[in-house]
């Protein structure tokens, strides 16, 4: 183990550490706004919204998230023509909205199954009670399905954060110097992959913790009630 | 006494050199037998390349018997140090950090770097006053070279295998006034360079000049100086282990009177289409 490396690199791969971020970030703000879209099209009624939901998510969750990176970026490089006529390749040609797209058309189809559970969960007493006090439907979905379903998705939610924050690993893949990327930029020179490794794979471990301590206190803000609930049988438990 | 002492020691040393030299009657050379055009496979699976044929002339120069083995690029130093083998002559630049482990003979090869663009990129045609500039000491005509660069390429994108002594020079030289952006392998930077990405790549002649002859190479083309010495490292040699430096003087002998006779132009012509052999 070579401490004075480990010393000189860490402050390198800490520096990437906005990078990684700025990637999940993005990738997941705007992919999740794309997943309950997807999301209530899988629930609609409605065929063809239906099936271009269905196939979405079908393509996106059955090929791996390298191959789609790929396609995209080098994919885009070959129809530079294409892409230049209707103004796109502006965009493409870069390293970064390349990968931002990719992880967000991933983490949509993700993210989409997971709020299509939720709001399959929601109990149908409380859709019907609204109903009863003549709630409008989208007055109905605000109010009563949509934060249930929220809250049903979160623990789901929360893992699909985390291998988010693992997955922009692979953007370095396409040039982005994120943390995998320094990492692999520093043993290219030294010729010390264990020790640089594992700078990296703490990092990701620490950038998790917070991820995992930050969803479970969302969980605990929205729902209070149920931690009571579970206070009260675990109470009752003792006295019998 | 003492005279007699000096003679034995003399008689000792002269002893050990026999045995030494008889030590080299057959060595074994380790190649890659992956990097085209130095040294790769034909069709049938045989080592061929530059390397190959200059390795079989340097052997009947040395009058040894050699035999030539293939190992892969990450092993190829401690398989060295572990005695698989006795030497690597397998383009390896001679570099400071590898002269820590091992030692080199001298150089044979020594291809100069150069930047390669899209034909119809505006820099297509762009020179500097030389067509070669030695970085070994920056001079007046060094520096003036590398500002026309900085002129050229201020402000653009230009792409680099990581960890090579190219990406050495951008960051030296240019890192300043360009953006650096740097790729795991060389196909990845070829592919962005054809698609616009990066507006410049840099890389060995060794590798270009076969390349923009083919079919993906036809729409790029060398544009500035070829540039040696100082951040390219001192060239190609055959690396040996640090206890053979016996061996390394013989390579070396062997290499200078190829060098001498034209012979290394020569299989340097046919295999770069240049001439690649140090000087």
């Amino acid at each position: 183990m070579n401490w004075e490396l480990i010393q000189e690199s860490w402050p390198v791969l800490v520096g990437a550490v906005p990078d990684t971020l700025l990637l999940a970030a993005s990738a997941l703000i705007i992919g999740f706004a794309l997943a309950v879209v997807i999301a209530l099209m899988r629930l609609s009624a409605n065929k063809p919204l239906w099936g271009v939901a269905y196939g979405y998510v079908y393509i996106f969750r059955s090929t791996p998230l390298l191959v789609q990176l790929f396609l995209i970026y080098y994919g885009s490089g070959q129809y530079r023509m294409f892409l230049e006529d209707i103004g796109l390749w502006v965009a493409f040609r870069e390293p970064w909205f390349c990968a931002i797209l990719a992880l967000t058309l991933n983490t949509a189809a993700y993210g989409s199954e997971i709020i299509r559970g939720g709001v399959q969960s929601v109990p149908w007493g409380e859709v019907e009670a609204a109903r009863a006090i003549g709630m409008s439907r989208s007055l109905l979905f605000r109010r009563i399905i949509f934060p249930i379903a929220m809250r049903q998705a979160l623990p789901g939610y929360g893992n699909e954060v985390i291998l988010m924050v693992k997955a922009t690993s692979l953007a370095s893949t396409i040039t982005i110097l994120e943390v995998t990327g320094e990492a692999k930029k520093i043993i290219a020179a030294t010729w010390s992959p264990i020790e640089i490794f594992i700078i990296a794979g703490a990092i990701y471990l620490f950038l998790n913790f917070i991820v995992t301590r930050g969803v479970a206190m969302l969980e605990r803000r929205l729902n209070p009630l149920h931690e009571t609930a579970i206070k009260d049988v675990s109470a009752g438990a003792d006295i019998h | 006494m003492k005279k007699l002492l000096t003679l034995a020691a003399i008689a000792a040393m002269a002893f050990a050199g026999a045995a030494q030299a008889a030590d080299y009657k057959k060595i074994k050379i380790a190649t890659e037998g992956a990097y085209a055009p130095w040294n790769y496979k034909d069709s049938s699976g045989k080592l061929i390349g530059f390397e190959l044929d200059l390795a079989a002339d340097l052997c009947k120069r040395m009058g040894i018997e050699c035999t030539v083995v293939e190992q892969a690029w990450d092993g190829i130093i401690p398989s060295l140090q572990a005695g698989k083998y006795d030497a690597i002559v397998a383009g390896m630049s001679i570099t400071d950090k590898r002269k820590k482990v091992i030692t080199f003979s001298r150089s044979y090869a020594q291809t100069p770097a150069s930047f390669v663009v899209g034909k119809s990129s505006k820099s297509a045609g762009f020179k500097t006053g030389v067509d070669r500039i030695d970085l070994t000491t920056v001079e007046a005509g060094e520096k003036a070279a590398i500002a026309d660069m900085v002129k050229e390429f201020g402000g653009k994108t230009i792409g680099v295998q990581t960890a090579t002594t190219h990406e050495n020079f951008l960051r030296e030289h240019l890192g300043k006034n360009i953006t650096i952006r740097t790729y795991d392998t060389q196909e990845n930077l070829d592919l962005d360079l054809q698609a616009g990405r990066v507006d410049a790549a840099l890389a060995s002649m060794s590798y270009w000049v076969p390349l923009l002859k083919t079919d993906k190479g036809k729409d790029m083309v060398a544009v500035g100086p070829g540039m040696v010495g100082g951040p390219f490292g001192h060239g190609v040699g055959a690396g040996i282990r640090k206890k053979d430096q016996a061996l390394a003087d013989m390579f070396s002998k062997a290499i200078q009177s190829a060098i001498d006779d034209g012979s290394v132009s020569k299989l340097a012509i046919k295999w770069f289409g240049f001439d690649a052999s140090a000087k």
